[in-house]
């Protein structure tokens, strides 16, 4: 090895260790320690190579465990992994593993980290979630996936049985938060070489986290038990977990308050009602998405909108608090950034729409419309895209009241899922309604949408934008780079940020270690318990 | 009546042929794939998916291999949006459980249809008959999507009594809602459709001659009323017995059976083409088989149909 880890700063090992959320003082255990939850719909995949949602990561969370993991306010602490070291140019990380076994007495070791990497950009895997490592950054990734590299050939290694290095192409500031995504987290390497495809059934799966998998119900119901096998069972409270699927909300709520699931996502628009019912159970946490309306600034798109004018008029008089009070009630904030408010380290640029009052923005974008020839008389006309769903619908209808007095006149255009991400990604819209959730707890994972080469749908680009963000993947401080692409945001208006995401959920009382303070909702059943009533 | 068979047997199998093809290009002209997301895939991303699921071949190879693979295999590929599942395992999971509570749903509907039916025709015009009438038309008018959260709401909120949802083959409660909540508006049309041909079948010589001859009532009505009075019920009961056991998307969705209603509606939101065709061609078989048993039935039932 040539690179020189004496200077290295050992970021290490931190000082407290990663032991399972323990019960308070003066809180009795109850008797059974079961936890209910509720899952909208039914797990597509237990494979980490292939899980592409949430529902699925919740499950994986509990079968497997990354290098590292979340605490409870989604900070990375220690999972498989018990320390690291970064390289001076921040293109190495040496992981030190610690003495953990899969759910068959094997021990895990950096072999079966490698294989599963391997795994995931190996073409004929066919993973959806390939991307993910090339989001990590780890090198020759790309280069693996297009099938130019043999997957043996992927940044990463096995110094020995309990050390793992991996090779970065270039430093990444969120690396190691990418360590607790479910794609990056290890798979045995002989149970899958043995059973093939057949690997992820029931009868075969060997995980190396909390819990092993007692049955599997598909889109019926997912059951968990206590993994003595865990290197951390000694500590792990929760002894079964269940997942229940209930494909209707309202009914789920019905269910939840006959006492048949310990946690469900309350239906749009019953917050106010249920959180004044039953203040202990109601709760509202913010939730790392952000809602916008985008423009399609294509060569497709309608000449109307490539005037800037057109798109600060939309945004200054669409009425977020009403949107956000009158509609949503469920504790969500009004967007003026496309970062959502409580990401790590991020602080709003100050001044612009903000701090103004609606009448002043309603006003400024009367002149805008004005100035660009257009007004009651003479109105802008667009479409607005969105997918099947009742909250959508509002929204649209929402925005549709605010606009049309200042002659912009939206055409609803619903369509279904599928054809609308079809539609966004081939920039067959003119304003379309998108969401995007966080990766990892900074600023980038929302900004990056943006960039000229990024997923923006609406072909948006900005040199200075671009540039902003190359530099801050290796800036001290990222703050003011990020400030001010939020300010280039805001003045070009490449769309109209609505709301920032809160989720809003009724949670039985006596179950206790669920974060509050996680912006992706990362929750560890490990860390659950249940208390006497 | 053999030859019969044999021949309606052997027209089933091109019209499951120009399903199939059908299906499977008007299935693929939809926009969208089953890979399209909130997240456009990086191009090297979805290639590698294409290529492994053979998305990339010409329709035609598609739909050959697809065929190969049925007849030769009987395999009916891999889910795409289900990555751990094949096609077979999702029908064979799901369509037991379809065909569970489809099965008794079809029976109970019968059962209170047809009698709800006969006593309304019996006693025509009397308070009996308007109960009767009542009931159905009150059945019918209260849709299963409202009747399925009402159940819920009474009988696992109010009552504590059933659970509200799920599956299970040991426990019958599981199945109790989700029959009650499928087999109410069926059996009203039963009901009615029974009534009017029973009121039919009363007025006819045949009846009356029964009765000349001094024959008991129930007898002219078992013996000799109820059999043709049964003939369009019957022919309604074929397509209905094989619309209940291949499954009530809304039954799925709110009592959260894990059923194949469920499967291919979202197969079809999902674009899951392999999920989407496997269920296409059993509900299509099904429909298929069952009409030709209903002209089996008929020809037993009315000597004067000749095939």
């Amino acid at each position: 090895m040539t690179k020189l880890f004496a200077t290295t700063a050992l970021i290490a090992a931190l000082a407290m260790p990663a032991y399972a959320v323990q019960p308070a003082e003066g809180e009795t255990l109850a008797e059974n320690q079961t936890y209910t939850y509720w899952l909208l719909d039914a797990i597509k995949s237990l494979d980490p190579a292939k899980n592409t949602d949430v529902e699925g990561s919740d499950a994986l969370r509990s079968l497997f465990e990354g290098l590292m993991i979340e605490d409870a306010q989604g900070n990375m602490i220690p999972g498989v992994a018990e320390s690291y070291e970064v390289s001076d140019d921040q293109l190495t990380y040496i992981f030190k593993l610690r003495d953990a076994n899969w759910s068959n007495g094997q021990p895990v070791t950096a072999d079966d980290f490698v294989f599963a990497w391997q795994r995931v950009v190996t073409p004929a895997t066919a993973s959806e979630y390939a991307w993910y490592i090339e989001l990590m950054n780890v090198q020759n990734a790309t280069a693996i996936i297009a099938g130019e590299m043999e997957p043996d050939q992927l940044g990463v290694r096995a110094v020995d049985e309990k050390t793992l290095e991996v090779t970065l192409t270039k430093p990444t500031p969120y690396f190691i938060s990418t360590l607790s995504h479910t794609t990056a987290y290890p798979v045995p390497r002989a149970v899958v070489e043995e059973h093939g495809d057949a690997w992820i059934q029931p009868a075969n799966l060997v995980g190396n986290g909390a819990y092993t998998l007692a049955s599997h119900n598909l889109g019926v119901e997912i059951v968990f038990q206590k993994n003595p096998e865990y290197w951390d069972a000694d500590n792990v409270v929760m002894e079964t977990v269940r997942g229940v699927t209930v494909n209707d909300n309202n009914v789920a709520l019905t269910r939840y308050q006959a006492g048949e699931l310990d946690r469900v996502q309350i239906p749009a628009g019953q917050y106010p009602r249920l959180s004044e019912q039953f203040p202990d159970q109601a709760v509202s946490v913010p939730y790392g998405c952000s809602y916008a309306y985008v423009f399609n600034l294509s060569e497709k798109g309608p000449e109307v909108l490539k005037d800037q004018r057109v798109r600060e008029a939309m945004s200054l008089s669409l009425n977020r608090d009403v949107i956000v009070d009158q509609v949503l009630q469920g504790g969500q904030r009004p967007a003026y950034s496309w970062t959502h408010w409580a990401i790590n380290g991020f602080a709003a640029p100050e001044g612009g729409m903000a701090e103004m009052s609606q009448e002043q923005r309603t006003e400024r974008a009367r002149e805008l419309l004005a100035e660009a020839g257009y007004g009651p008389d003479n109105p802008v006309r667009v479409q607005l895209q969105y997918n099947t769903d009742d909250s959508h619908r509002l929204l649209a209808i929402a925005a549709q009241q605010f606009w049309r007095p200042l002659g912009i006149e939206i055409e609803l255009n619903n369509v279904e899922w599928a054809v609308h991400t079809d539609r966004l990604q081939n920039q067959d819209f003119q304003v379309a309604r998108y969401a995007w959730c966080a990766d990892y707890n900074e600023a980038s994972t929302f900004l990056d949408w943006f960039r000229t080469d990024g997923y923006n749908s609406g072909k948006w680009s900005n040199e200075e934008y671009d540039r902003l963000l190359a530099e801050a993947a290796t800036a001290e401080d990222t703050t003011p780079l990020y400030q001010r692409a939020e300010e280039i945001l805001a003045e070009e208006v490449p769309a109209v940020f609505v709301y920032h995401y809160a989720k809003v959920d009724m949670i039985n009382p006596a179950i206790k270690g669920l974060p509050r303070e996680n912006l992706r909702n990362t929750w560890y059943a490990k860390d659950i318990y249940r208390t006497a009533e | 009546m053999f030859a019969f068979i044999l021949r309606r047997l052997a027209v089933a199998i091109p019209t499951l042929l120009l399903l199939i093809v059908f299906s499977f290009v008007l299935m693929h002209l939809a926009p969208g794939g089953p890979f399209t997301g909130e997240r456009a895939l990086p191009p090297a991303v979805l290639a590698n998916l294409e290529r492994q699921y053979g998305l990339n071949d010409p329709l035609w190879l598609q739909i050959w291999n697809y065929l190969y693979n049925i007849v030769v295999h009987f395999d009916f590929g891999p889910s795409f949006v289900y990555p751990d599942r094949t096609v077979n395992q999702l029908i064979a999971a799901g369509f037991p459980v379809t065909l569970t509570y489809g099965a008794l749903s079809f029976l109970a509907a019968v059962i209170f249809g047809v009698s709800l039916g006969v006593v309304a025709a019996i006693w025509h015009n009397s308070w009996v008959d308007y109960l009767a009438v009542g009931i159905s038309i009150g059945a019918q008018v209260l849709p299963n999507f409202v009747m399925a959260p009402l159940l819920v709401l009474v009988f696992t909120l109010w009552y504590r009594l059933l659970p509200g949802g799920g599956w299970s083959f040991n426990d019958p409660s599981f199945w109790i809602m989700p029959v009650i909540a499928l087999a109410t508006s069926y059996m009203a049309s039963i009901a009615r459709i029974t009534r009017s041909s029973m009121l039919e079948v009363l007025g006819s010589n045949h009846i009356r001659t029964a009765r000349a001859k001094g024959m008991p009532e129930h007898r002219v009505i078992i013996r000799h009323a109820l059999k043709p009075a049964m003939l369009p019920v019957i022919s309604y009961l074929g397509p209905v017995f094989v619309s209940m056991i291949t499954g009530s998307v809304v039954i799925d969705i709110y009592f959260s059976t894990g059923g194949i209603g469920k499967a291919f509606v979202d197969s079809a939101l999902n674009r899951d083409y392999a999920v989407m065709m496997g269920v296409t061609i059993l509900i299509g078989t099904l429909t298929i088989l069952f009409n030709l048993l209903v002209d089996v039935l008929y020809a037993w039932i009315d000597p004067k149909i000749r095939y």
